[in-house]
């Protein structure tokens, strides 16, 4: 195919591409939607119409070369193709974490200087006017929802159809001027500018050229074969760089399908519906999907329930190898095909999985039981490493190469390097070209012959040439015995449990390990019910005593695990206390892709780690929480702490190195 | 005030839907309305409010069409109003939502709003059941209808799921939506707030706003919660032991002396 000469073919931008694809895929589905309960399709040509005349009428509004335009919702059709028109007029589109607080929207809209906002419906617009005396650049707004929007003030406000619509009026003034921007944008123009959510400090944006994303693109979807035919569903926030490469970059590139849920309620249904043939997710939703399982056939019947088991236990034993093509035996093949009939043929349909090629789980360490639980019903279930600066490819797993605890190989055309303290280098033509306005960033964290340090340890292992991630490379410590202290390991053993949703260990250079624990409110709660215990708030079932005694238990049998393991043994739970709320982005305990902020939480919950350290059995503590409006509060409670069994560690003593 | 008024937020007002003149309602020796008057006028929130037992949802009824005052004359569109049956008031554009939830709790969602439609549905029962032709026509023009009310107070994750199943505030909202359904044009709410929590208090107060906005509906309703009352409505009547006691905008009604004892209190002599 014309494909695999990018750069020489022209396709150097991502109107370019479309170009290609509304010409040669012209009546090929590319975005569908949910939308008044029926899947609305839009073919390549309409959608290429739709873009050009979002395109000249952003013109039509003044919009200029160099402009940032932020773009501010859910995955939906229209802001994707606000992101393409807004490159086509030469413009740099931002999307926004759309769960953003004010303050948090804010500081990116200013340190863009964005010029235009692109925002889905009233609450978004409402939060933008709410920071307006902020954004001294702030010129137009324009929003796609119209509802409730009729008393607003509409000097500087638009509609998104009546945008497109004066662009058709305006095609004969403007269209010259669209052609010639488009024709201006080479592979080093700027394609998109994305924030890095960042589990320390404030936001930087992360500029990608269109060389970044299309060859990103390019490669990746060559390693995994994707074709036009792909159906993926686009779920994931649009501001970051995973949605973008495959929502934007892959669909673009191979002209696939991009298919957008209904509202953010209704995913799972619409996943079913979709059943994509490619699938990307962070490991939160594979282990959200897993404990709904779980639940679901606990309140089964007792036959189900035992063929449940009975096919999984035998789909753990061989399920993995017969994906991986190694050799099983005929009776278990064959077996393995009967539960494919009555167990995890009707499961996968029910997950939405039925039709999945290739599916990737990142952005986190997947706990390996979650992973091979996958696997072994046949899915599969792929790891790569990336990150926003790489354009997100750094490393993948090949068909047949996939292992839980490692990354993969790297991607084509990244070269990968450890350096002496063990962090993780790598340089590919993915690379990003700056952090926006902070030389200073951009200096410490790529060199002048482009190699990006990843800020996270691991190593390649000698035999198969795989990456192993060992941690963040600054979460990596030492305890004050000099054992290595890798706090992730740990929790995402813990988090492995349904019950257990998120867990924190604290213990660099002390002399043992304490934990905070996040209780799994749907999995608890269901549990509470089936055991007749009454509840009335998280914070009351955090703190039932059954509940703190089933932690203790699942504590305890992580520690005998991570006992087993002689680098990591000193990291076993001494204390443990059940945190009185979740954590949080709102209130800056998680990154928007919920990533734990070690350090805040730290900071924040200071007082309870020295009541884990200092012996005693109860804390009462004062938390301040915001609310999704923005407003603050305080919850009180009084913690218990726990003791959990440790197994004796007897020979282990890392020499540091 | 023939010609309506214009809000304070500047939305029109027309003129008006719906007179209430000298209307008495009694229940045997119980006086439950006494020589009550005041007007609905289109495209405006109108709330009644006043202490328990003051005869609100009695004059709800009387709106609807479900009582027949013994004294006075209930105006719609100018006509005086005869005895209807409940779908004869529901043909004339008017729809309701209930204080205590009147679903079909076996039913899921869409088939309780679908039940919004009935009055538009005109093939007969044969030819639904054969679902051919002109029925699955009809289904599916008003199955469009009913979609939109659903995008529109954001329910489609629960479209398909029982009612039975729902947590309160969600009925409530099932509620409004089948009465958005039948597209009225008066939209009668008894207390649509009713324990609620702040959050479901906020969302459906939205929703009633989103309503009258974007629909124009003229929208009466009771309600018990003063802060919500003040907030949605542009014009309030207050009663009390089934009497009249100040009617106006909210600012003229919360500094009216005789709805502020009722409120709060006053030595009875």
């Amino acid at each position: 195919m014309a494909q695999t000469q990018s750069g020489a073919a022209g396709l150097q931008s991502l109107s370019a591409l479309l170009e290609r694809n509304a010409t040669e895929f012209a009546d090929q589905p590319a975005y569908r939607e949910k939308e008044f309960g029926i899947w609305q399709c839009w073919t390549w040509a309409e959608t290429a119409k739709e873009i050009e005349a979002l395109a000249l009428g952003l013109i039509n509004l003044g919009v200029q070369e160099g402009d940032f335009i932020a773009i501010i919702g859910r995955n939906r059709p229209y802001l994707y193709w606000s992101m393409v028109a807004a490159q086509s007029v030469g413009a740099i589109p931002v999307p926004v974490y759309n769960d953003s607080a004010a303050e948090e929207l804010a500081y990116v809209l200013d340190h863009c200087g964005a010029r235009y906002v692109i925002a889905e419906d009233q609450e978004q617009v409402d939060k933008v006017l709410e920071i307006q005396d902020q954004l001294h650049d702030l010129k137009h707004m324009i929003y796609l929802d119209p509802r409730g929007m009729r008393k607003y003030d509409h000097h500087t406000l638009h509609q998104y159809s009546h945008v497109q619509e004066q662009g058709r009026a305006a095609y004969d003034e403007w269209i010259t001027d669209l052609k010639e921007r488009r024709g201006k944008l080479t592979y080093d123009s700027t394609c998109v500018m994305l924030y890095t959510s960042g589990t320390t400090g404030k936001p930087k944006g992360v500029v990608l050229s269109n060389r970044n994303v299309v060859e990103s693109a390019k490669n990746s979807a060559d390693f995994d074969g994707l074709t036009r035919s792909e159906d993926i569903l686009s779920y994931l926030p649009m501001a970051w760089v995973g949605d973008f490469i495959f929502s934007i970059g892959q669909a673009y590139w191979c002209g696939f399908c991009v298919n957008c849920p209904e509202s953010q309620d209704t995913m799972m249904t619409d996943l079913r519906e979709i059943g994509p043939t490619y699938f990307f997710a962070p490991p939160r939703v594979f282990e959200g999907q897993l404990t709904s399982v779980m639940i679901r056939m606990e309140d089964a019947g007792a036959m189900k329930r035992k063929m449940f088991h009975h096919f999984l236990a035998h789909a753990k034993k061989v399920g993995g190898d017969i994906l991986d093509g190694k050799p099983v035996g005929l009776m278990d093949r064959l077996k393995y095909k009967l539960g494919d009939i009555l167990v995890y043929g009707p499961l996968k349909d029910t997950l939405g999985y039925g039709r999945i090629r290739v599916g990737y789980t990142a952005g986190e360490a997947i706990g390996p039981e979650i992973f091979d639980f996958y696997r072994s019903l046949g899915i599969n279930l792929k790891q790569l490493y990336g990150q926003t600066e790489a354009t997100v490819f750094i490393t993948v797993q090949p068909d047949g190469e996939v292992r839980a605890d490692t990354v993969g190989v790297p991607a084509p055309d990244v070269e990968i390097r450890i350096d002496d303290n063990g962090e993780i280098h790598y340089r590919s033509p993915g690379v990003f070209v700056e952090y926006y306005k902070n030389a200073e960033s951009t200096a410490s964290t790529k060199d002048a012959e482009g190699w990006v340090a990843t800020g996270d340890a691991g190593f390649i292992e000698s035999d198969s040439g795989h990456l192993r991630i060992i941690d963040r490379a600054k979460d990596v410590g030492k305890m004050a015995s000099g054992a290595m202290f890798a706090p992730k390991y740990v929790e995402n053993k813990l988090k492995f449990y349904p019950d257990i949703l998120e867990a924190v260990l604290f213990g660099n250079g002390k002399d043992r390990c304490v934990a905070f624990i996040n209780i799994d409110l749907t999995a608890v709660g269901n549990w509470a019910e089936r055991n007749n215990i009454a509840y009335a708030s998280y914070q009351e079932l955090a703190g039932h005593p059954r509940v703190l005694e089933s932690i203790r238990q699942h504590v305890e049998e992580v520690n005998k695990s991570v006992a087993a393991d002689e680098m990591l043994s000193g990291c076993q739970v001494h204390r443990f206390v059940v945190l009185h709320k979740e954590l949080d982005a709102d209130d800056g305990e998680m990154t928007r892709t919920r990533k734990v902020r070690r350090r805040i939480v730290e900071e924040k919950f200071n007082d309870i780690i020295t009541a884990l350290y200092d012996g005693s059995e109860k804390i009462s503590t004062t938390t301040e929480v915001t609310y999704e409006d923005g407003r603050k509060g305080a919850i009180s409670a009084t913690l218990t702490i726990v003791d959990a069994k440790v197994v004796p560690v007897t020979t282990q003593q890392v020499a540091a190195e | 005030m023939e010609e309506g008024y214009v809000t304070e937020d500047g939305r029109k007002i027309g003129g008006v839907v719906m007179e209430m003149k000298n209307i008495t309602l009694r229940f045997g020796g119980v006086v439950a309305i006494k020589d009550i008057s005041f007007d609905i006028r289109q495209g405006e929130i109108r709330a009644i409010i006043g202490p328990n037992g003051a005869g609100k949802s009695s004059m709800l009824n009387v709106i609807s069409g479900f009582y027949v005052p013994q004294e006075g004359q209930v105006l719609y569109q100018g006509k005086p109003r005869p005895q209807m049956r409940p779908y004869e008031v529901a043909r004339q554009g008017i729809a309701r939502t209930f204080q205590n939830i009147a679903l079909f709790e076996g039913m899921s969602v869409l088939d309780n709003v679908m039940t919004g439609r009935l009055n538009y549905m005109k093939t007969g029962l044969f030819s639904q059941a054969l679902w051919k032709g002109k029925a699955e026509k009809e289904e599916t023009e008003n199955r469009e209808v009913v979609e939109k009310v659903i995008d529109f107070l954001e329910i489609q994750h629960i479209r398909k799921t029982p009612v039975a199943r729902l947590p309160y505030g969600l009925k409530k909202r099932v509620e409004l939506a089948r009465a958005l359904a039948a597209e009225p044009s008066l939209l009668l709410l008894d207390e649509p707030m009713a324990g609620m929590n702040v959050e479901e208090k906020e969302d459906m107060s939205r929703f009633i706003l989103d309503v009258n906005d974007e629909f124009g509906t003229t929208i009466a309703l009771i309600e018990h919660d003063m802060g919500v009352v003040m907030d949605l409505s542009d014009r309030v009547v207050v009663m009390d032991y089934g009497k009249k006691i100040g009617d106006g905008t909210p600012d003229e009604v919360r500094n009216n002396q005789d709805v502020i004892d009722a409120y709060l209190g006053v030595a009875h002599d």
